[in-house]
């Protein structure tokens, strides 16, 4: 933005403009604002609900026992591992499921809407669905493994089913975005590029990927901010056991569970810093990602 | 360097419509070839057919004697150029042109090579590390060029390489194309809708009509002998001029006059239908003349009203209010609305191009004269030129 003077009616236009906002404003302020703050200045508080007497302000010892927390770190490390394989695995699928949805020439409808089914599920029946189904004796996944297995409760096996949950839950959220991206790539430079001798796949690495990549690099920041956010699946299958707590889930153990405010503001603080660098790290990213734009 | 041979090629869409119906096309090796036709004619299929863009419903394409209907459009080795330019927007210029040497798999320094050449035969030596978004239009379509000639090709598919640039880049593009496609002796097919870039480019011409050939030719064959009433409206500018009129005897009764039948229109005539039969006079524009600046016995003068008058100061554009309405023959309304030329189809004016010493002004009345030898004669119901046959 160049500092040019800016004629009367246009200034009165933009004042005009703020104050269309400010309702909208003012309500944001009101439910996301507040509770944002709240939480900041309960985590420089020692407030435990089991003794509500002994509140007290504590500085950044609340951050201190928490970064020094073993359960913590080991919730971070299976939160970030959740996160890093089950996006990767859902980029990988939802570009197939894509793919498909934009070439798709007869019943293009029916085929969208039978990809997004599992996202229109609310997450907490799925998760229950994926649960019973691994369940020994009665689920009919358990069944297909040895009689004396119970996959969810062993780590690496529920995280594993945990990330399945997730990847079949959301990869058509993934597809839809990576969609939008494919439908703007000019269909004359597939032509163009199979004429230059491309194959196929040639023209998909060399053309299409560097063309969708800010859809590629939005949809994996909505996705990561999600999927770092991860509750409700692990709630179901295991409800943090076998040490499969996401960072959400400690949270809500240490806030709900253990009535501790003060450490569970800290905690929620922590993951609102976390997504708010993974954002930032993106949002640094994807501003000079857009092809043709980098003058 | 290839001869690419149609063989009655098809293409039919799924619901039956024939987009192109069976065209036989030779076009020789090195040669400019010119696809021209007004929009849904089916030239850009044909020209998508060759390049296998587009599949062949019916007949063979060879490529140098192969047939090629089957193959993928990367295994003809054939550069396209497009109208777009379609010009990859995340590359440089150098990695544009580069791109199909890459996938060609050439080492380094050949392909550093090859870019300079077709930079410097380009003049895009300045722009090599720019994006497409940082050019102009006519730069644009240099470089789009320059990804065609890095490769060597068989042959250049060209789809209105130029309809997206101004006027006089226009004209400046076409002479370059037209010596750029001489010294690389590349064998061309060139789509357009612009009948001056077809006659100034090709060596040959197809004119298509609703996905029928019309006529193929050299651009002096289709201006001098068209086949039909399309082509003789579709190439020349202005455009030819066309009268019903009425065989009589010796001479052919119109609006402007009796214009007595030369000999050559009679010899051609002689198997066409007895004297009365109806007729159109196709004249065009210059062939026209100020009958001051005329000394030909055998001209046919006619005095008439001029209606307005426009300058080119090269020449002089002469309307003529003609009480005719050639679009009375449905053949005639068919065409004129298929080309989108309603207003020079068979309007009801004479267009005349006079020579630019003509004092003539808007109102006056002047004798106008040309020679009956060069007007043709074109059968009312189908079109067809009665007085040239193959």
């Amino acid at each position: 933005m160049s500092a040019r003077p800016i004629s009367d009616g246009k200034a009165a236009e933009r004042r005009l403009g703020w104050w269309l906002c400010a309702p909208a404003a003012l309500v944001m302020l009101i439910v996301a604002g507040w509770p944002i703050l709240y939480s900041v200045l309960l985590s420089f508080q020692r407030f435990d609900l089991r003794f509500p007497d002994d509140k007290a302000w504590i500085g950044f010892d609340n951050y201190q026992a928490v970064l020094s927390s073993e359960y913590w770190w080991n919730a971070f490390g299976v939160t970030t591992f959740i996160m890093i394989v089950s996006v990767a695995i859902e980029l990988v699928l939802g570009m197939i499921l894509a793919i498909i949805m934009h070439r798709t020439l007869v019943g293009r409808g029916l085929v969208r809407t039978v990809v997004l089914i599992p996202y229109g599920i609310v997450t907490v029946v799925a998760a229950y669905g994926w649960r019973y189904a691994w369940t020994p004796g009665t689920g009919w996944l358990a069944n297909l493994l040895d009689e004396s297995t119970a996959p969810l409760t062993e780590r690496p096996s529920a995280i594993a089913i945990i990330i399945l949950a997730e990847v079949w839950k959301t990869t058509p959220f993934m597809a839809l975005l990576l969609l939008a991206g494919l439908t703007v790539v000019p269909e004359e430079l597939l032509r163009a590029a199979s004429i230059d001798g491309a194959s196929k796949w040639q023209s998909f690495v060399r053309i299409t990927l560097p063309l969708i990549r800010p859809a590629i690099l939005v949809a994996l920041l909505f996705r990561m901010l999600d999927a770092f956010r991860i509750y409700d699946n692990i709630y179901v299958l295991t409800n943090g056991g076998q040490d499969t707590s996401s960072v959400s889930i400690l949270t809500y153990h240490n806030l709900i569970g253990g009535l501790n405010l003060g450490i569970g503001s800290t905690m929620s603080v922590l993951i609102f810093l976390t997504v708010a660098l993974i954002a930032f790290i993106f949002i640094k990213v994807l501003g000079t990602s857009t092809p043709g734009s980098d003058k | 360097m290839a001869e690419i041979v149609l063989d009655k090629v098809t293409k039919r869409f799924r619901d039956g419509t024939e987009a192109v119906q069976e065209i036989d096309l030779t076009i020789a090796d090195k040669e400019f070839l010119i696809l021209v036709g007004p929009s849904g004619c089916g030239k850009s299929t044909t020209l998508n057919m060759i390049a296998g863009l587009e599949d062949i419903s019916d007949g063979e394409l060879r490529i140098d004697g192969d047939r090629v209907n089957e193959r993928s459009p990367q295994d003809r080795n054939i550069a396209m150029v497009f109208q777009s330019y379609a010009l990859y927007p995340h590359m440089t210029v150098r990695e544009n042109m580069e791109f199909p040497l890459t996938i060609a798999k050439l080492d380094k320094a050949t392909i550093k090579q090859k870019i300079d050449e077709a930079a410097e035969i380009l003049e895009l030596g300045p722009y090599l590390d720019r994006k497409p978004s940082d050019l102009s239009g006519g730069q644009r379509q240099r470089v789009a060029m320059g990804r065609a000639i890095v490769r060597k090709p068989k042959a250049f598919l060209m789809d209105e390489p130029l309809s997206n640039l101004d006027a006089k880049l226009r004209a400046q593009m076409r002479t370059s194309i037209s010596r750029l496609q001489k010294s690389l002796g590349t064998t061309t097919v060139y789509v357009t809708h612009d009948q001056t870039e077809a006659m100034t480019l090709g060596d040959r011409i197809v004119v298509m009509r609703a996905g029928i050939v019309q006529q193929i030719g050299t651009p002096q064959d289709l201006y001098e002998r068209p086949a039909n009433l399309f082509v003789a409206g579709f190439i020349g500018s202005p455009t030819m001029n066309f009268l019903p009129g009425e065989l009589v005897n010796s001479s052919i009764a119109t609006a402007i006059g009796e214009i007595p039948i030369s000999d050559r229109l009679r010899s051609g005539l002689s198997e066409h239908g007895p004297t009365g039969r109806d007729v159109i006079v196709g004249i065009r524009p210059e062939a026209f003349e100020d009958s001051r600046f005329v000394d030909d016995q055998t001209a046919f003068t006619f005095p008439h009203d001029i209606d307005i008058v426009e300058s080119l100061g090269s020449a002089k554009l002469a309307y003529l209010d003609v009480d005719i309405d050639a679009r009375a023959h449905e053949h005639f309304a068919e065409i004129a609305q298929e080309s989108g030329a309603e207003d020079v189809f068979g309007s009801q004016q004479i267009v005349a191009q006079l020579d630019a010493r003509s004092p003539v002004r808007e109102g006056d009345s002047m004798e106008i004269s040309f020679r009956p030898d060069d007007i043709q004669l074109f059968d009312p119901t189908d079109g067809t030129n009665l007085t040239e046959h193959d």
